[in-house]
């Protein structure tokens, strides 16, 4: 069982193993700076399906199949299998544990998911419930932007503070025996409104909630930011990234300016890539942090890594009757000794 | 207290945050943006020019006569344009100066039918259609009404 630290972190008494991950991206992440760390990439966002939603659902079940194949597990042998994405009653997800034929827990914590899923495995694990549980997301540029926003081919302007929904999805195997990187502590975060309306700025809506979780995640644990080799944040962009920064300078004098950086501005160039403030959306920070930092922490290049997935949990609906961005982060602490 | 999440009054926290915010993030680029959207503009009502003499000269028409054949060869051209997936690439760009004439009218109407195609002809492309283009034929049938009572008091 695990240790409760503080207000919001806990510390599993045997840490689980994350002793796999598989990543598939669409084609523009496959030509991102990260790029070449995914398993697959597809070279069409449509993946040889007849609709966006079922592209989606292909590319998720891709990523657990890679995943279990890459450490010879089939699916029966996996306890639970946790996922969620942004799609309208997490469609992708129930899809895809269909096809997986594991028992199926389905979590929604919009872009949060991966962390979100991998501290639910943590509990699981380290609680006894589980031996082995897979944890998912995706995410698609196309049907995300047609549930959240407008139809792909339609000519809206795009404001400077708008991020692109990162196409793919990533999954994570997390076991109670094996070898591979540890989860060590994961804080769970409060829903946070700092009056954010504007859906096109899901960076600065979201950055409040990142840092407050970072500042409980220190303070509960006594491990400042130094501790850790990086600290990730899942998607918040630019501006988002910019502003974690200096609420978490005022919020609790942590300077996070030495070893910070966020996944959504890691998964595109910026620049040559045209995709404004950066990326968004569940795959962004699954993508980055299983695919990516995860190859790192094998080769040893990367020890110490906080993972802070941030999400913003508001509705086309709720945003249409003015309502505020409500949004969320999730810590989780990934060790290699 | 008001129950409209609009008026609901920010706290201390938010005020604060939401002046950070603004002092971080960067404005539009709207004098960029207004000439991007003039000369896009521009180049749009230059092609209509083109089509409403064309027709003029060789269907021999009246100014407004060729007027409605020209219109119709611009929204083509939008939905053309859209369904070739150029259109938004060229909107990133021109912005308003694409949107406001027919052609982003076209675009809207195009993109949404070609979105929900997959939901079948019924409750996709039927129903879902006039998503975006619901409200300028809504908000044009309502001016149109106005302006046609002020006239019919005042002119008539």
């Amino acid at each position: 069982m695990a240790t409760k630290l503080g207000k919001q972190t806990y510390k599993p008494d045997n840490p689980p193993y994350i002793i796999s991950t598989g990543t598939v991206a669409g084609p523009f992440e496959g030509q991102g700076p990260v790029g070449k760390y995914f398993d697959h990439v597809y070279t069409d966002t449509l993946a040889g399906e007849r609709s966006f939603e079922n592209a989606e659902k292909e590319m998720m079940t891709n990523a657990c199949f890679t995943c279990l194949n890459k450490v010879n597990i089939t699916p029966q042998e996996v306890d639970f299998f946790l996922a969620g994405d942004l799609l309208n009653q997490t469609i992708t997800s129930g899809f895809s544990a269909l096809e997986l034929a594991v028992p199926y827990l389905g979590i929604y914590g919009a872009c949060s998911t991966s962390a979100l899923g991998l501290a639910i495995s943590t509990m699981l694990v380290d609680g006894d419930y589980a031996r082995l549980v897979l944890a998912a997301t995706s995410s698609h540029n196309s049907s995300a932007e047609r549930q959240f926003r407008f139809p792909t081919e339609y000519g809206a302007h795009r404001k400077p503070t708008t991020q692109w929904t990162v196409t793919g999805a990533g999954a994570a195997l997390v076991a109670k025996e094996g070898t591979g990187p540890r989860i060590t502590y994961f804080t769970i975060g409060k829903v946070t409104d700092m009056g954010i309306k504007d859906a096109n700025n899901l960076g600065a809506a979201m950055a409040p909630a990142a840092a407050a979780t970072m500042v409980q995640h220190f303070a509960d644990t006594g491990n400042g930011p130094e501790y850790y080799d990086l600290i990730v944040t899942g998607d918040l962009g630019k501006f988002g990234h910019e502003l974690a920064i200096k609420t978490c300078i005022t919020r609790g004098g942590f300077d996070l300016t030495k070893n910070y950086s966020d996944c959504g501005i890691m998964i595109y160039d910026l620049e040559k890539q045209d995709v404004h403030a950066g990326a968004s959306g569940c795959a962004s920070s699954a993508l980055v942090t299983y695919g990516y930092l995860y190859r790192q922490m094998l080769a040893g290049k990367l020890k110490k890594l906080l993972l802070v997935a941030t999400g913003a949990l508001h509705s086309q609906c709720s945003v249409q009757q003015g309502s505020n961005i409500p949004t969320i982060a999730h810590a989780v602490s990934i060790e290699v000794e | 207290m008001s129950r409209d999440p609009k008026k609901k009054p920010l706290t201390v926290d938010q005020k604060r945050y939401s002046e950070l915010v603004n002092e971080l993030v960067p404005k539009p680029l709207y004098l960029r943006n207004a000439i991007m959207a003039f000369v896009f503009g521009g180049v749009v009502c230059i092609i209509g020019q083109f089509f409403t003499d064309l027709y003029k000269i060789s269907f021999k028409l009246s100014s407004t006569e060729a007027g409605n054949p020209a219109v119709a060869t611009m929204i083509f051209l939008g939905a053309l344009l859209t369904g070739l997936g150029l259109f938004d690439k060229i909107a990133r760009y021109g912005g308003a100066g694409l949107s406001v004439p027919v052609t982003g009218f076209a675009n809207s109407v195009v993109a949404s039918a070609l979105e929900f195609k997959r939901e079948g002809l019924v409750f996709g492309v039927g129903s879902k259609m006039f998503m975006l283009a619901g409200s300028v034929i809504t908000f044009g049938v309502v001016t149109a009404f106005v302006i046609g009572l002020i006239y019919a008091i005042f002119i008539l």
